[in-house]
């Protein structure tokens, strides 16, 4: 495996998720989550799970942002008037951000990165089992949990969506 | 090799450090729904990472595929959840939502 691109994938993926949070639009912010979700599923690939990889990219890649920007549009966006009213006090809120995760980055680097020994943890890696021998031999709770839950999803959807009959 | 665990560590705490600020700082009821999909795919990027080092991918990847079907669920009921607030209220910001204040 490429460490470099590795590298760069995980620091972009960063990059989308503070631009995610700074940039102003809602539906700009919704493609660069989904960004966010296909730069995951890329390292996922590189991380030999191409499983959940594919779901990646097409729940949170896909569903999800066609959910969020469904959602956008139903509502109603700001008038240009509030936008400008606004700038000012949304740069002072979200300014932060950057420099929070640049202090962060280097307190890790500095700080945490010279501790960090995972020489154990890597010794006990084995083979390990397939992931349809997990979900189907190992983890079959799990999977009626996910029914239980999709269902769940399902009933929730329908009466949080439903229109309500005008008098 | 070595480099990978700190390297899935320090994505990790940054992406969360991104989700939480948003969360902190927004007042737009659809901005704290993308804070809560930023966690999500911090808690995933660590799941894969572990799975891959520890060499139990199979599992990682069982774990990883139930989170994100539970992100899904929560992201759609939220979202409608969300819009039955505008329909109320007629606005997403937070601070005006205040129909229960006593």
């Amino acid at each position: 495996m490429n460490m470099t691109i590795l590298t760069i994938l995980l620091a972009f993926m960063v990059v989308s998720a503070a631009l995610c949070v700074m940039v102003r639009n809602l539906l700009k912010a919704a493609i660069a989550l989904a960004l966010t979700s296909a730069i995951l599923t890329v390292v996922m690939f590189m991380l030999d799970a191409p499983l959940a990889a594919v779901f990646e990219l097409s729940v949170c890649a896909g569903l999800v942002t066609v959910v969020f920007v469904s959602a956008i549009s139903m509502t109603k966006p700001h008038s240009r008037e509030e936008i400008a009213a606004k700038v000012k006090e949304r740069l002072k809120r979200f300014i932060y951000l950057p420099f929070i995760l640049l202090a962060l980055l280097v307190v890790m680097l500095v700080v945490l990165w010279p501790c960090m020994d995972f020489s154990q943890v890597m010794k006990a890696g084995g083979a390990g089992a397939k992931v349809q021998e997990v979900l189907w031999n190992n983890r079959q709770t799990d999977i009626l949990g996910q029914i239980v839950i999709i269902l769940t999803g399902v009933f929730g959807i329908v009466v949080l969506f439903k229109e309500r009959e005008t008098k | 090799m070595s480099l990978l665990p700190g390297m899935f560590i320090i994505s990790a705490v940054l992406l969360v450090a991104a989700g939480v600020y948003c969360l902190l700082a927004t007042r737009n009821l659809i901005r704290i729904l993308i804070a809560l999909e930023i966690l999500t795919k911090s808690v995933t990027l660590l799941l894969i990472g572990a799975g891959y080092i520890s060499g139990n991918m199979g599992t990682a990847q069982a774990f990883a595929i139930t989170l994100i079907i539970i992100e899904v669920v929560v992201v759609a009921v939220a979202a409608g959840i969300v819009l039955g607030a505008f329909r109320h209220n007629d606005t997403l910001d937070t601070r005006k939502l205040n129909n229960l204040k006593g």
